[in-house]
């Protein structure tokens, strides 16, 4: 009886090690793994230094993004570097603009790789180089579609 | 041909007004008095300060009637191009004429979001996205905006808007989206930039400058020596709301 709960035990916690190792490879696609997993092919467009590492940059750019969000539309602080444009600057592929397209742009890409819903962009204009005259002339034109 | 008498503006005149309009822009009245204050943008990274209150100055008297600067450079700024019909098209500023009846005396006004001190969209809003900023302008966060529109059922101006369509195209600092409610920010973006409202730039550039943007707190700016010169109204003052847009000439 006793032998076979610390059997029990043991299995139980190699299953929920089994998951904590697939959830973490899960989450780290860039990590140099495995060939046998595979990994999101993302365009990361300029590069260079982020605002964090990336490891830390993989993990928590929500957390400061919603952090900035809140400093920005409630308190009016503007130019901060972890923002959501600052991010679009950057990474926006240079094939289309924009961080949008297709699994190889930036935040798509990886989206979709991790299954997590993107909605930044039903609000957000996920492309690059775009001002007010710009923005207004292709929602014009948009708007003119049937 | 070309001496031909026309409804439409000259082209050439107009640009004339606007560089016109540019150079009185900084002219300094007497010593530490200017014509229209250039606002002074805060340092990056500093929140919006308390000590502030936004407001404008609308004289009824000068705006035209048939002119639409003012609402064609606020759509063409926040980028407020909609495919839906007519009435359910976002609107921020509007122009309405006032007919008086028996005197047959009109007016015409533009009306947006009056940015009350005391606002009564806040006060019903059950998520906390409508909210009243430090520096007096009243705005909606758009990520806790639920799109319950209540307070577009207790704004008395009739200043905001819902949006019934998924948009893309939108100014990045102006962003918009479907399902939430939106009006006015007093081109929040730019303020924070120590720019000045859009629909003030083109009420300016037409000629008109029958809109007046400053800060109501500072004594010394142009709106608060006006305000404090000449007789202006607020719209419903019955309701004590306390609007930071004021309007004279009604």
């Amino acid at each position: 009886m006793i032998g076979m709960t610390s059997a029990g035990k043991r299995a139980g916690r190699l299953a929920v090690l089994m998951i904590g190792l697939g959830l973490v490879a899960a989450v780290l696609p860039a990590s140099a793994g495995s060939g046998r997993t595979p990994q999101p092919q993302v365009d990361a467009a300029r590069g260079g230094a982020c605002v964090l590492p990336p490891e830390q940059m993989r993990r928590q750019h929500m957390d400061l993004l919603k952090h900035q969000r809140k400093v920005t539309v409630h308190e009016g602080v503007r130019g901060a570097p972890a923002s959501l444009v600052g991010c679009i600057d950057c990474h926006a592929s240079r094939s289309n603009d924009s961080v949008l397209g297709s699994s190889q742009n930036f935040c798509q890409g990886c989206h979709s790789y991790a299954a997590v819903k993107l909605d930044c962009f039903e609000c957000h204009n996920p492309r690059t180089g775009q001002t007010a005259a710009s923005a207004a002339a292709s929602a014009a034109s948009a708007g003119a579609k049937p | 041909m070309s001496q031909q008498p026309s409804d439409q503006p000259d082209p050439t005149r107009r640009g004339a007004l606007g560089v016109a309009a540019a150079a009185v822009a900084g002219v300094a009245i007497a010593p530490g008095i200017h014509l229209i204050e250039v606002a002074q943008a805060r340092p990056a990274g500093e929140p919006a300060s308390k000590s502030v209150r936004w407001g404008m100055l609308i004289d009824a008297s000068r705006c035209e009637s048939g002119c639409d600067a003012c609402v064609s450079a606020c759509n063409r700024e926040n980028a407020l191009n909609s495919a839906v019909e007519p009435r359910q098209k976002p609107q921020w500023i509007r122009k309405i004429t006032l007919h008086e009846v028996k005197t047959d005396r009109k007016v015409n006004l533009p009306m947006m979001c009056q940015h009350c001190a005391e606002p009564p969209c806040v006060d019903v809003c059950p998520t906390g996205a409508s909210f009243k900023r430090a520096d007096g302008l009243v705005l909606v966060d758009r990520h806790l905006c639920i799109g319950c529109r209540y307070c577009m059922m207790a704004c008395p101006y009739k200043a905001r808007s819902f949006v019934h369509e998924p948009l893309t195209a939108q100014n990045p600092a102006v962003p918009r989206g479907k399902g939430c409610v939106e009006s006015c920010t007093m081109c929040v973006h730019r303020i924070d930039q120590g720019g000045t409202p859009a629909c003030v730039e083109a009420c300016a550039r037409e000629g008109h400058a029958a809109i007046l943007f400053g800060d109501l707190n500072d004594p010394n700016s142009a709106i608060a020596r006006k305000v404090h010169d000449v007789a202006t109204t607020q719209v419903r003052a019955d309701l004590r709301l306390d609007p930071g847009v004021r309007y004279q000439g009604l």
